[in-house]
């Protein structure tokens, strides 16, 4: 019964999200308050029915209901309460009534708090978000229905992975939801300014927030895969250049682009035309991850199951709302024209860059994930592109990013003067240089780790600068720069923290650049000397959880013969499943990371196979980027956007959505 | 900028967007019919006959051996399956074996080093999928075979060549819509 009104509350929200649809977008073209007015009820009424459908396939899955098959597929009553309640979006169909659940509430919020957007202007986005809406909904409703029944129902579920059994797995996909869901409340205003064919300084005002939070959100779940892939998997490594990681990273970097590019169109009404066109296409990049990693086409470790019946349906869904509104683009784009005018070095023209080499990386990115499928699919041949082609395809763009970006903020709009700004770095660069030598000198000449940290003491650096400059630090008396710093706009505050950010996951990067690895047979009471340290294999043992037995291993790390650490890594075996899982023992100080696992044992010889690394920096990928995910939210919560009433609210609801 | 050149340049996303969309479209076909497999591993011998080899059976079992003269001038397409019973994926894979043997597809196993016992108790204990069966202790054979680890399957048509190749477990999937098409592909 639940299921069955879950079922119908998702039939209903398609029929409100067909007519919130119609309707606004009629109303706006005909000039008809009260058509365009229906908007907002609408929205209402769509969240609260696919809210109710989402608490329906909750409760199937919180009292393990085995009549309905996807319960069945990917739950069981073994697992802790906190997982079944997860797996709810752990599986296509759940993750798909999130995705359309989130996109609902953004519109709500929409609706709720933009009462001093243009009344077309807001009827037409509610309208776009409609139309978004009715395709997941009808692409749920006919190849994804999460509450199809299975008579007789079987003793109990069958979805007891281990791997999945993860609180960083479980809040990773939300996350990278808000995300995509931001980048359809940023293409829903693109496309509604494409027919409007107006694109102003007030419709930048309410795009920058929305992408600022989509971005936020976006760079926090890419960490928290990146990190449970650190963890979980167990290869010592944080970023492998998947598919589907790649997939997660392209909306990413075009939302940087398009974060930057919507405050030159807030501040200065120019690249206009540009930002709508990066708008509709981090949108593509969004559903294009959910294609590849829906519809088997990619080859990864981590996609789910494979449905080419789905996958064209993703691909008809794509083709209709991004080549739709590359349409639109192409028709109405030539009315929108720039009134900003500004020099090639000046704050714009960094910006520009930025975008520039920004776009170049996501080309990179592209290109690398899926040329092997085209080429497969036309040639008939299997070409691997690895971590070396795009390590050395994106680094020379990341150099002069980072070059630009120190210098970006630091310019004045319109027209800038290049040899202030350079005289201004003269700290940062040597800084940079210092920890270039410094690195250098350390490492035994690893120059590219050294130029990684040159690198990031840079950027750090330029971004400290751009703080004194702001507060005129060192310039004034200390008691005056303190009330500039409270004074400053928390947008400045926000920049500055968020590229400082970047800053640390560079240092974080050209650290693991260094990491040290060893694979070693060893027996009971073997030692090994690595990075400085002595690690002891002390003897392997069985142990039983409540529902897996496992072989744990006791390492004792020593450094000159005092006991550091006692590492206990496992190999477990999860006989219902018929699975095993790593382990991993991770000693942190926020430095470095020890990092130890037991691999296969070998009964002849008493050996065990044992995998130990040293991650120089690996807590500061994963610090640094909730550093620039924190510049985010603090730029979010800046006068300007709390105080002109359009923005601030989109803004304070992107967070609970 | 002419407003032509402008105009040109306006329609590019659409036309870049339009030629991904039908390369996606050809791909997601090709995977229906089972033309194409994205998650097959590159095969030197895809298109070519397997090398020549001579195994000892494996004593307890009634299976007679394996080599390269039992895979010319087939009755129709057979499956090769390297495969050791201290495999895991061997145990995930194992019900669609027995499911093609049960259905009278022609199933040919090489027990990939592996100690005979050790592959007789499993054998015992789950079941005998394979009509002809080889094992290859010191793994010689498997590595002229270019086998990347077990379980690793190839499917060769009636003249011998072999045509798909196959790394990890057949799950339920990979057999519908992979072995199945395919099955019914190089029947002729």
């Amino acid at each position: 019964m639940i299921a069955e009104l879950g079922h119908f509350a998702l039939a209903l929200a398609l029929i409100l999200a067909f007519a919130q649809t119609c309707l606004p977008l009629l109303g706006a073209q005909h000039r008809d308050a009260r058509l365009m007015a229906s908007a907002a009820p609408l929205a209402v009424g769509q969240s609260v029915a696919i809210a109710a459908s989402f608490a329906c396939l909750m409760y199937s899955y919180a009292i393990n209901d085995t009549t309905v098959l996807n319960v069945v597929q990917n739950s069981h009553s073994a697992k802790p309460m906190l997982y079944k309640i997860t797996g709810t979006w752990g599986n296509h169909e759940g993750s798909l009534i999130l995705w359309v659940l989130i996109l609902a509430l953004c519109g709500l919020a929409v609706a709720a708090f933009g009462r001093d957007l243009p009344s077309t202007l807001k009827a037409r986005v509610l309208g776009v978000l409609g139309l978004v809406s009715v395709g997941f909904l009808l692409f749920i409703l006919k190849t994804s229905n999460p509450f199809e029944r299975m008579w007789p129902p079987p003793p109990d579920g069958q979805g007891l992975n281990p791997i999945l059994q993860d609180i960083g797995l479980a809040m990773h996909p939300p996350l990278l939801y808000l995300g995509y869901v931001g980048y359809a409340v940023t293409f829903a205003f693109a496309v509604a300014a494409l027919i409007e064919g107006r694109v102003d300084a007030a419709w930048g005002r309410w795009v920058r927030p929305w992408s600022l939070a989509a971005w936020a959100f976006l760079t926090l779940g890419i960490a928290l895969g990146s990190w449970w892939a650190y963890y979980e998997l167990g290869w010592g490594g944080y970023w492998f250049w998947d598919p589907v990681e790649n997939a997660s990273l392209l909306p990413w970097l075009i939302g940087t682009a398009l974060l930057h590019s919507a405050i030159v169109v807030e501040k200065r009404e120019a690249l206009k035309t540009w930002t709508v066109l990066l708008a509709i296409i981090a949108f593509g990049m969004s559903l294009l991850g959910t294609f590849l990693v829906r519809s088997g086409v990619l080859n990864s470790v981590h996609s789910f199951a494979n449905d080419p019946e789905r996958g064209m349906f993703i691909l008809a869904l794509l083709l209709f709302y991004v080549g739709g509104a590359f349409l639109l683009f192409a028709w109405r784009a030539q009315i929108m024209v720039p009134t900003g005018i500004f020099a090639p070095v000046s704050r714009e023209g960094a910006i520009v860059l930025n975008n520039l080499l920004v776009c170049s990386i996501t080309a990179v990115v592209f290109v690398g994930t899926l040329w092997p499928m085209f080429a497969d699919a036309l040639f008939g041949a299997k070409v691997s592109v690895g971590p070396p082609f795009f390590n050395m395809a994106s680094f020379p763009l990341v150099v002069p990013l980072l070059l630009a970006m120190a210098a970006g903020p630091l310019m004045p709009w319109k027209r800038a003067q290049l040899w202030p700004v350079v005289q201004r770095l003269w700290a940062a660069a040597v800084v940079g240089l210092l920890a270039f030598f410094v690195a250098l000198l350390l490492t035994g000449e690893r120059v590219l780790p050294a130029v990684g940290f040159a690198f990031a003491a840079w950027t750090i650096g330029a971004a400290l600068t751009d703080l004194a400059d702001r507060t005129a630090l060192f310039r004034t008396s200390l008691s005056n720069s303190w009330a500039r710093a409270r004074g400053l706009s928390r947008a400045a505050w926000g920049a500055a923290i968020a590229h400082a950010g970047v800053g640390v996951v560079a240092a974080g990067i050209a650290g693991m650049g260094l990491a040290q690895e060893r694979l070693i047979a060893m027996a009971p009471g073997d030692t090994t000397q690595m990075a400085g340290y002595t690690w002891r294999l002390d003897g392997v043992r069985d142990h039983t959880g409540p529902n897996y037995t496992a072989r744990r291993a006791t390492i004792t790390v020593l450094r000159d013969g005092e006991v550091l650490h006692v590492m206990e890594p496992s190999r477990r075996w999860f006989p219902i499943g018929r699975q095993h899982t790593t382990e991993v023992s991770i000693r942190t100080n926020l430095l470095y990371d020890l990092y130890a696992v037991i691999g296969e044992e070998d009964a002849a010889t008493g050996k065990a196979v044992i995998r130990i690394h040293y991650n120089l920096l690996a807590p500061w990928l994963w610090i640094g980027s909730f550093i620039m995910a924190l510049g985010g939210a603090l730029s979010l919560a800046d006068r300007r956007v709390r105080i002109s009433a359009p923005a601030r609210k989109a803004a304070a609801q992107a967070a609970p959505a | 900028m002419t407003p032509a050149t402008r105009r040109i340049l306006l329609f590019a996303p659409f036309a870049v967007a339009a030629a991904g969309g039908v390369a996606f479209y050809g791909m997601l076909q090709g995977m229906r019919t089972g033309e194409y497999n994205p998650r097959g591993v590159p095969s030197a011998l895809i298109g070519r006959s397997p090398p020549d080899f001579t195994l000892p059976p494996l004593e307890g079992v009634e299976t007679p051996a394996l080599t390269s003269a039992d895979l010319q001038n087939l009755p129709g397409p057979v499956i090769v399956n390297f495969w050791a019973s201290w495999c895991v994926p061997c145990i995930i894979e194992h019900p669609q074996l027995m499911r093609l043997h049960r259905e009278g597809v022609p199933v040919f196993g090489i027990a990939y080093k592996d100690r005979p016992e050790d592959s007789l108790r499993f054998l015992r204990e789950r079941g005998n999928p394979y009509r002809r069966l080889s094992r290859d202790e010191p793994g010689r054979v498997a590595i002229d075979w270019g086998v990347y680890g077990v379980p690793e399957t190839y499917l060769l048509d009636r003249q011998g060549i072999i045509r798909w190749r196959f790394a990890g477990p057949i799950t339920q999937d990979v057999l519908d819509q992979d072995i199945r098409p395919l099955l019914r592909r190089w029947a002729s």
